[in-house]
């Protein structure tokens, strides 16, 4: 039914991407900014909860832990787009949720690169791949993981 | 569980104004087109605007979500003497038949007499619901969203599809098809935005924008005003129209669902689907009917999967099998028969958002009340039970079911 031909994805320009944390979110953003990917588990039943919030919906405790996780994942799902939302202008990138290796039913929202946007499938699997953003954050994104 | 306000209201009172391209309805406001809505809703009604003594939102009470309705500025505008109910049902568009079961409420209650509900619509270029997700400041939870450029609804609800593609087989096909269907049904309707019939080559050649889902798929960006009026069924008996009678009506959702595309956690099956299962359910144990006791059923259709996964999750169809199920012709309406097709329950007699006019939701409820009145345009023969759905969005999503009389 897709006869078009994308080409390569290209994540989106960090220099126009911004994010704002608070006192739950910031471990998680504190890390990436050292290149550690990490997911919010709560530190007394070991759940995974994305994004972290100030209870564990399973045990009600405030306790959070920060793991490092090995930076790998797997495509749940993904679009392929072709205009950038900040200007209009032809773009072509591919937003994709990532099942996170290492934290059960946490998923990463964020673009793939280093693919052509038409080979791009569910099951793909990724490693993250950091891309600097405003105020000196770093965003977690992802490239085809050619190890896996 | 029969539901203990079941067949207790009914809706009296349907008004709209014309609708309108987006942004096309300045110079009016959203009050004058609200106030129109109301006060043709209130003439249908055969009561008086100063009647009204109940508000019954959804949307947050947003005209889209930037620009609030304020139940003290319509009180002031249409003179009404005193208002004893005034309540929103939260979250979007998912709450839209909902909002007729919190009126319910207030009028069982007897806070209230006549409770309207009320949506009016303005898109101007800085209030364009399609970009809202973007354009706004990221916060703590959206972060984790937006700087992927998800930013457009249809984004979201591509990521949807795809998974739903992928788990089942579900074609682009089955989507052009849903909206087909119900552009057929537009080509008698004077208000309808968009008449012409939509050939399988037009669909095809309609641009993607959000890879799998072509702008066909996305619905229409309108303009405009509509309000319901919903009382007692002893005050019913005196208004001027046959009553549709409130016959069950569920808001909600579960946790699987929960924020939906606003984060995207959800697990299989949820994730592929309209988040409606649960809602589907409670609407179907309040009333001990199912999908097949259906007349017409008025499915929320910003995007043409959604419908796909909404009749999945209401059991038109087993889960898995709504691609099959739309192929199969049953969506469409047949007007020599005023039946459906295939032993396919009509969908969207009206045309829906994608066709018709997008009011979030509200002309899904207006064709609801015609269908069970006998007086819509494109009339089910001998409709008794109609279905109205809301949403699909963060929770609480929403159906309603309409009896006739």
């Amino acid at each position: 039914m897709t006869q078009t031909k994308y080409g390569p994805a290209r994540a989106l320009p960090g220099e126009q991407i911004a994010i704002t944390t608070n006192p739950d979110t910031e471990p998680f953003w504190l890390a990436a900014k050292e290149h550690r990917l990490t997911a919010c588990q709560c530190a007394n039943c070991g759940h995974f909860r994305m994004p972290p919030t100030a209870y564990c919906p399973i045990c009600s405790s405030r306790d959070k832990a920060w793991p490092d996780l090995p930076g790998t994942g797997t495509i749940f799902s993904y679009v392929v787009c072709n205009k950038n939302p900040k200007t209009g202008e032809d773009y072509i990138y591919v937003p994709v949720v990532v099942d996170i290796d290492g934290a059960p039913g946490a998923r990463l929202n964020a673009n793939i690169s280093g693919v052509d946007a038409d080979d791009v499938h569910i099951g793909m699997k990724v490693r993250v791949d950091w891309t600097e953003i405003k105020d000196g954050w770093v965003l977690p994104n992802f490239i085809r993981d050619d190890a896996a | 569980m029969a539901w203990s306000n079941q067949d207790k209201c009914a809706i009296v009172g349907i008004g709209a104004t014309d609708y309108y391209v987006r942004g096309k309805s300045w110079p009016r406001t959203i009050n004058d087109m609200a106030g129109e809505a109301i006060m043709n809703a209130c003439a249908d009604a055969g009561i008086s605007v100063r009647d009204i003594d109940g508000f019954s939102y959804y949307s947050t009470a947003g005209a889209g979500y930037l620009d609030k309705f304020d139940t003290a500025s319509l009180m002031e505008t249409l003179g009404m003497p005193h208002v004893s109910f005034s309540a929103t049902l939260t979250s979007g568009g998912g709450g839209c038949p909902g909002a007729i079961g919190l009126a319910t409420a207030g009028l069982v209650n007897e806070d209230c007499k006549y409770a309207v509900t009320v949506m009016s619509l303005q898109q101007l270029p800085q209030h364009r619901l399609g970009v809202v997700f973007g354009a706004a400041a990221p916060s703590a939870e959206n972060s984790f969203l937006q700087p992927s450029g998800l930013v457009g609804p249809g984004h979201l609800m591509s990521v949807l599809a795809r998974r739903h593609m992928h788990l089942y087989g579900t074609t682009q096909d089955a989507f052009g098809e849903v909206v087909m269907a119900t552009r057929a049904n537009t080509h008698n309707r004077p208000k309808a935005v968009r008449k012409a019939p939509l050939t399988k080559e037009e669909y095809d050649a309609s641009v993607m924008l959000a890879d799998p889902l072509r702008r066909l798929d996305y619905c229409l960006e309108t303009d405009g005003a509509v309000a319901v009026i919903t009382t007692t069924m002893d005050r019913a008996k005196d208004c001027r129209q046959k009553p549709a009678v409130v016959h069950a009506c569920a808001h909600g959702g579960q946790r699987e669902w929960g924020r939906a595309f606003a984060w995207m956690g959800m697990p299989d099956p949820y994730f592929a689907s309209s988040g409606h299962k649960f809602t589907a359910d409670r609407v179907w144990d309040q009333s001990g009917l199912s999908a097949k006791d259906m007349d017409v059923a008025l499915i929320y259709d910003h995007f043409s999967p959604m419908v796909l996964m909404q009749l999945e999750d209401y059991g038109f169809c087993e889960k898995g099998e709504g691609n099959d199920y739309v192929l199969s012709g049953k969506l469409r309406y047949d007007p020599e028969t005023g039946k459906g097709v295939n032993g396919g329950t009509p969908v969207n007699t009206h045309g829906g958002n994608l066709n018709e006019a997008y009011i979030i939701g509200m002309t899904h409820i207006v064709e609801g009340v015609e269908q069970v009145r006998g007086t819509a345009i494109n009339q089910v023969k001998d409709a008794e039970f109609a279905l109205v759905s809301g949403g699909p969005a963060s929770l609480p999503v929403s159906s309603l079911i309409l009896r006739s009389a």
